[in-house]
């Protein structure tokens, strides 16, 4: 058993109200410079969509991630060959269309245009050529569903669901979306790591994030390639692949990364999982529905001795340990069952969870109004206007099961409240809805604060990095002084 | 005469010496800027019809120089029945000419994407002249010198081992036509600027991701002694 630690991340979709705070937290501290323009580190989607880089989830198309092959786990379309062979021209490598082409605008015209009939308007410029420009996609063009028959109707996980289903879902009265926040998953066995042919890509020893040495990095753009979720980005000026970094130097010194401090809804929860690497290449060749139950085998528990033992000869700190049996991630994921992997189906191991929506119920159209009603107080689970079949394509590699039981432990706890906070339902009902949740009150009430109530220290549960033992007591510590945090020591310019 | 001396007899030193110290000083101080800027991501359809002709021609036209450079008796041997010799002006022909057309529709692809403009530099321009005229001097010679694969071991070879061996043999160069002076002149200057321009990513060539482990993992602190060490993929 080799037992590691990793900064795992769970984002709780029920109360995600789609502002895109996160975004404009990331983008401000991290991509509003030149030939980062069009990143997004942390983005917004609207479900069902084709999402960003549009159709991102077509790995027909992007050849992203692993695939599992007579039990052996290889990158889809890189590697050692098949990325040499094509490293004069990356077939598989989105470009900058594929996102959207930056731009701003000219402002100044707004001053300077000489009196005329007309109001003067300010032209959109591109930030690639400098010329005016013709804007045919954005950062979320297709929000709340804008344009959806172009846009949602393509969502490559409505494969999962029939014709009919399908047409039903853009009819008005069925109408329904969800967001889906996204960063970088920081994975167990990331795909960017992996086919990174300069090595330039790494995981963190200690909490598992996932970096990018942009002095190593060489521009072959494999890892934008092979990453199945798109979120290794390549800046087209300084010729470099850049990615979230999960905030590292705000985790070191304790603090939330700047898109989980700034969740309006406080739908994200941060905290460490400990894991065996010795199992990843075993656990991620099983098959589609059974890597939600494998990924889960592989987080093990900070309560077993053995683990705990097994951690210390590893050379694991103390107050990790502590950090890890304090993690609001592991009862998500693991008391609980009620968070669930990304497009587990990728096989990468992603480290952020989601608790999937509960969506509204189907409406009727009946003699003229329209009712959303049902014998059940809060609807049935199969009456959702999205099918379960949709959400567990994209949260269970297809395991309709997975999907059925975190929902439905989510409706029991929504009904007890609503037992203890109005008393209208009778307590027969509760005991039947709890018992078919296989879940017991003080369950159903920690899940209650965790989601409803926690305070700050309990979303975001941060070990310390212990930096002090990774620098020799000692060393001068002036030598260190700016040598991590923030920025360039030298300005990023290619000159050449 | 004196010019030869400068330029057959001097410059190649110049340029070595260029080559090594540069490339190094470079690849130390500012090993940011040790790669090719790729402009696939704002352009790939024409790239590949491009790139990949052009690299392909352009590494068989290197190794087939550097293998006649290093064993000039057996290429000479080899060369000695016309069928082999045949083939190996063919194929260097086909490489020339590979080479050519990729460079070429590289230089359009450059001037005609107003987007690509944003990551042209001026030395990028200069490079893709000096890249062209190499090409176009060594497909004259090709053409218009026959059985270039028989003679450059036997004539030009002999000139370079000279060069290494710090005696230059002006003699071979004085008899040589214009075009081969020139195609020798700009391989030396392509060697001169070779740590100025992109050309640098040549030496970053991602070759010990054939035998690295697959994922990486930095740790921090040191690892407790005897802790597990297991990498997670083959």
């Amino acid at each position: 058993m080799d037992v590691r630690s990793q900064v795992s991340m769970v984002f709780h979709l029920d109360k995600c109200i789609g502002c895109h705070t996160c975004s404009i937290a990331c983008k401000n501290v991290w991509t509003d410079r030149k030939g980062a323009e069009y990143m997004w580190w942390n983005n917004v989607e609207t479900k069902p969509g084709t999402g960003y880089p549009t159709k991102w989830e077509d790995q027909d198309h992007y050849g992203g991630g692993w695939e599992a092959s007579n039990g052996l786990v290889q990158l889809r379309t890189a590697g050692r060959y098949r990325g040499l062979t094509n490293i004069f021209h990356n077939p598989k490598l989105p470009v900058i269309d594929d996102y959207y082409e930056p731009w701003t605008y000219r402002y100044q015209d707004l001053f300077d245009a000489p009196a005329g009939d007309d109001q003067p308007t300010a032209r959109a410029i591109s930030m690639l050529t400098g010329k005016p420009m013709e804007i045919t996609a954005g950062p979320n063009w297709d929000d709340d569903l804008g344009g959806s028959p172009l846009y949602a109707a393509k969502d490559p996980n409505l494969e999962a669901m029939s014709p009919a289903e399908r047409a039903q879902l853009f009819e008005i009265e069925r109408l329904v979306f969800f967001y889906l926040p996204r960063i970088c998953n920081h994975c167990l066995n990331p795909a960017c790591v992996a086919s990174c042919p300069s090595g330039a890509l790494y995981k963190r020893g200690e909490d598992g994030v996932v970096v990018l040495n942009q002095e190593r990095c060489r521009a072959w753009r494999h890892c934008v390639s092979a990453c199945p979720y798109k979120k290794s980005y390549f800046n087209w000026s300084t010729g470099k692949s850049e990615k979230c970094i999960l905030c590292y130097p705000r985790l070191e010194t304790g603090q939330a990364p700047a898109c989980f401090h700034s969740c309006v809804g406080r739908i994200r929860y941060l905290g460490i999982l400990l894991y065996d690497a010795d199992r990843i290449t075993e656990l991620a060749g099983k098959s589609d529905t059974e890597l939600v139950d494998a990924q889960r085998q592989l987080i093990l528990d900070p309560h077993d001795p053995k683990v705990i033992a097994a951690a210390r000869a590893g050379g694991m700190h103390d107050s990790v340990l502590e950090a890890a049996k304090k993690s609001p991630v592991y009862k998500f994921v693991k008391d609980w069952g009620l968070a669930l992997p990304l497009h587990v189906e990728y096989r990468t191991m992603p480290m952020l969870f989601y608790v999937p929506p509960l969506l509204p119920v189907l409406g009727r159209a009946e003699s003229g109004t329209y009712d959303t009603s049902t014998p059940d107080l809060f609807g049935a689970l199969d009456q959702s206007r999205l099918p379960i079949e949709y959400l567990a394509r994209l949260f269970a590699g297809g395991n309709v099961g997975k999907v059925r039981f975190a929902l439905k432990k989510m409706m029991a706890v929504r009904y007890l409240r609503r037992q203890e906070t109005v008393g209208d339902l009778k307590p027969e009902q509760i005991e039947a809805m709890l018992a078919e949740a296989a879940l017991s009150r003080g369950e159903a009430d920690e899940i209650y604060r965790l989601t409803s109530l926690p305070t700050f220290e309990e979303r975001f549960v941060i070990p310390p990095s212990h930096r002090e033992e990774a620098i020799a007591a000692l060393d001068d510590p002036l030598e260190f002084k700016g040598a991590a945090g923030l920025g360039f020591r030298e300005p990023p310019r290619r000159a050449l | 005469m004196t010019t030869d001396v400068l330029l057959f007899g001097a410059f190649p030193y110049v340029a070595m010496a260029l080559f090594l110290v540069v490339s190094i000083q470079r690849y130390r101080k500012n090993a940011y800027t040790v790669s090719s800027l790729s402009s696939q991501f704002l352009e790939a359809k024409q790239l590949f019809w491009g790139s990949v002709p052009f690299h392909l021609g352009i590494l068989v036209l290197f190794f087939g120089h550097l293998i006649g450079f290093l064993i000039p008796r057996q290429v000479a041997l080899f060369g000695a029945v016309p069928l082999r010799l045949l083939i190996m002006e063919v194929t260097g022909l086909t490489a020339g000419l590979l080479a050519l057309w990729g460079c070429v529709l590289l230089m359009l692809r450059r001037m005609t994407h107003p987007r690509l403009k944003a990551v042209t530099s001026p030395v990028d321009k200069a490079l893709y002249a000096l890249l062209l005229f190499q090409i176009v001097t060594g497909l004259w010679v090709a053409l218009f010198y026959r059985w270039g694969s028989a003679w450059y071991v036997q004539t030009l070879v002999p000139y370079l081992r000279s060069v290494f061996t710090f005696q230059p043999n002006l003699a071979v160069m004085a008899e040589m036509k214009l075009i081969p002076r020139l195609h020798v002149i700009g391989a030396f200057t392509l060697i001169a600027v070779f740590p100025f321009t992109r050309l640098m990513h040549v030496l970053v060539a991602p070759l010990p991701y054939l035998w690295r482990r697959p994922q990486l993992v930095l740790w921090n602190r040191a690892r407790a002694e005897g802790a597990p060490r297991s990498e997670t993929l083959r």
